[in-house]
């Protein structure tokens, strides 16, 4: 266990240090380097530029150096907590960003569970009801959540919301609590505005979900230990609590891998559409404004959230289901 | 010893080695079919995956003749027509056979609340003409042409979906972005096919370091949450690019980083396949291994990785319009649903113009068909089963 844990350790630096170089090409591939766009934009606004403060920034963040320094200072940087520098803000970026990244974590997380909580009864009655009246229904409801894209679905929700109710579903808390400290209240309120969203982006990993698990539910129950339990009458409850379902269960958290870059992905859109307090629109701001140091290290952050919520999938599922962690390493 | 010996019958008939082998026509048929035959036979059976099929036949289709089609030109204003609701097609006025046709608009600017309202004028009857003259265009850019298959009555108006803020009719634009949503999706694939073929091919047929090195490179770009990874890309391109120059920095980007997918399943098939007494062989006759990879590896699962590139499609469509939708993709003249989408970020102003959501139908309808006719291919793509 041990073992397996170290050498996804080993395995998961490299591939974050691959990410934080693309990340960094990324910064980089908006031609000129941000100075001068800083300098083009004061001089836009007709401001006067302050030499030293030119030179103060461009020794900070070495770009008189060549590119592949420039990499290490700014991953040294990502490392000690400076994530550069804002121009849009005129700020550094750790302090623009605030607690978005905390509720972009707490938007992925909770659409896991709520992703979870709805698959897994759906999924077994479909695949213990086969071709019934009601898994028919139900795997056409997966596939028209599978094809709506969930920025359309957001939007389409905020439209009846709007018509109907007169409300706006927007936002990620009341709007009293927006600058406010956190505290019992905000949190409450978070959680009250918190269900629309996770709906809307958990919408297409449900459908997905409940596909695989009725998939595999249904691969289980044909083998011969089912048939066998049912021969000595075990009740059926029982004959698929006891095993099959505890084999089918595996993509819930194996899944994850697969899920959470297409959360994450799904949860930078709506929340645009939404207008949650997030990471996603200050993403796209900051791409439109050709922001680079906030927009990459916004991109860093959501590969990293990917990435380490793969890493504890991946451990979760070797303590679970011992079949991992025995065959893992070596020819993978 | 001959006494002992029992009577026997043998046949004088001349003997045929083959007689056990002999086949009905149609069991030659069904025996003889090469696989994309029966592959064909297997689609044919899959009721949705057919009608996925046409749709997106027509779809296609319609592409070729947008200009014919929508009823006016992708980019003419009417002024007195802006935020026009959609007008519906009538058969029969007062209850008399007219044909069909529309209600023409009283329009008025409501002082207090400055919103346009517009009211059906129920005296004002205008047919809808056929196969007429309307708004001038360059058929395929290069023919000047106006004939349209409906057009307004003279001095009508035929909104059948509304118009946006410009006043441009819906319908015609809709049609438009036919064109540009439904191609993204088709470059982009191309693209992705061949880097995943070339890519994975290489990587599964060398194996060892070459293997490893993609694998972990395509675990890095996997790990990457697509759209964000997606919208900075986009970001990046010059602002000095012209939109065509974008559409097509687009649909490479899409393409560039959904090939993983692809690689992948090439290269575990490959790697199964390389060790086939077929591969040794061609190797030993000294086939070079672009051959063998193109010639005898690739053609025995082409069909599966055709079926996994349909199903992959409609994402770099939703892609495509997400992109757009958000402002970072296309950008106009270049007109694909998401740039129609683009106007309906406003909920303020979707509430008052529900119509302008419309484009949201045909993406869905598309993605549907798409997933479907997906499916059905691969369950084809396996005739044996």
């Amino acid at each position: 266990m041990l073992g397996f844990f170290v050498r996804r350790i080993m395995v998961m630096i490299p591939t974050l240090l691959a990410i934080s170089a693309i990340t960094f090409v990324i910064i980089q591939l908006p031609p000129g380097d941000y100075l001068t766009t800083l300098v083009t934009e004061l001089e836009s606004r007709g401001e006067a530029i302050d030499q030293s403060r030119l030179q103060f920034l461009r020794e900070t963040y070495g770009l008189d150096k060549p590119m592949i320094e420039q990499y290490f200072v700014w991953l040294g940087g990502m490392l000690t907590g400076d994530y550069g520098y804002s121009f849009e803000y005129n700020r550094p970026v750790a302090d623009v960003v605030g607690d978005r990244m905390l509720l972009t974590i707490v938007v992925s997380f909770a659409t896991i569970i709520f992703i979870w909580v709805v698959s897994f009864p759906i999924g077994i009655y479909s695949a213990t009801h086969q071709y019934s009246l009601g898994d028919y229904g139900l795997t056409f409801l997966g596939f028209l959540g599978l094809a709506t894209p969930n920025f359309l679905l957001a939007l389409v929700l905020l439209y009846f919301a709007n018509v109907m109710f007169g409300t706006s579903i927007g936002g990620l808390m009341d709007p009293v609590y927006m600058d406010a400290p956190w505290s019992w209240g905000k949190m409450v309120s978070v959680l009250e505005h918190l269900w629309i969203p996770v709906i809307v982006i958990g919408t297409s990993g449900t459908a997905g979900m409940i596909r695989r698990l009725r998939a595999n539910l249904l691969d289980e129950l044909h083998k011969q230990y089912v048939v066998t339990a049912r021969a000595k009458g075990l009740s059926p409850a029982r004959v698929l609590w006891k095993y099959p379902l505890r084999m089918a269960i595996n993509p819930f958290i194996s899944d994850i891998g697969n899920l959470l870059p297409q959360i994450v992905s799904g949860a930078a859109v709506v929340s645009i559409v939404l207008s949650l307090p997030t990471t996603g629109p200050m993403l796209l701001d900051a791409l439109r404004s050709q922001d680079m140091y906030l927009a990459g290290s916004f991109l860093m952050f959501l590969a990293l959230l990917t990435v380490v919520g793969v890493f504890l999938s991946d451990v979760a599922l070797a303590m679970l289901d011992p079949r991992i962690r025995l065959e893992g390493g070596a020819n993978r | 010893m001959t006494a002992d010996r029992l009577d026997h019958y043998v046949s004088t008939a001349p003997f045929d080695p083959y007689a056990v082998e002999h086949m009905s026509p149609e069991q030659e048929r069904y025996y003889m079919a090469s696989q994309w035959r029966m592959m064909w036979w297997k689609l044919k059976r899959h009721r949705l995956a057919v009608v996925s099929g046409v749709v997106l036949a027509v779809m296609y289709f319609t592409i070729l003749i947008s200009e014919f089609l929508s009823p006016y030109a992708l980019d003419s204003r009417h002024i007195h027509h802006i935020y026009a609701p959609p007008q519906s097609v009538h058969l029969f006025h007062e209850g008399s056979f007219v044909g069909p046709f529309v209600y023409g608009f009283d329009y008025r600017l409501d002082m207090d609340t400055l919103q346009r309202v517009y009211t059906v004028d129920r005296t004002d009857v205008q047919p809808i003409r056929f196969f007429c003259r309307g708004d001038g265009y360059d058929f395929w850019g290069m023919i000047p042409a106006s004939l349209h298959l409906m057009c307004p009555s003279e001095g009508g108006t035929l909104f059948l979906l509304g118009t946006d803020r410009l006043g441009r009719d819906m319908l015609s634009r809709i049609l438009y972005g036919t064109r540009i949503s439904l191609t993204v999706g088709l470059i982009g694939i191309t693209i992705s096919f061949v880097l995943g073929i070339v890519i994975g091919g290489v990587a599964g047929y060398y194996g060892g370091w070459i293997d490893n090195v993609t694998q972990r490179f395509i675990e890095v770009l996997r790990s990457f949450p697509e759209l964000p990874l997606w919208m900075a890309l986009s970001a990046a391109l010059p602002v000095t690019w012209s939109p065509i120059l974008i559409y097509f920095g687009i649909t490479l980007i899409l393409g560039l980083l959904d090939w993983t997918g692809l690689a992948r399943a090439v290269r575990s098939k490959l790697l199964a396949l390389r060790e086939e007494d077929f591969c040794t062989a061609a190797q030993l006759m000294g086939a070079s291994p672009r051959r063998i990879i193109g010639r005898h590896l690739l053609p025995s699962f082409m069909s599966h990785l055709i079926a996994s590139a349909t199903l992959s499609i409609p994402g770099m469509i939703l892609g495509e319009t997400a992109l757009s939708f958000l402002g970072l993709g296309l950008r106009p003249p270049i007109t694909s649903w998401g740039v129609l989408l683009n106007e309906a970020q406003n909920i303020n102003v979707v509430a008052l113009y529900p119509w302008l959501m419309l484009p949201v139908v045909p993406v869905i309808v598309v993605v549907l068909a798409f997933n479907f006719l997906g499916d059905g291919l691969r369950d084809a793509a396996d005739p044996y089963r």
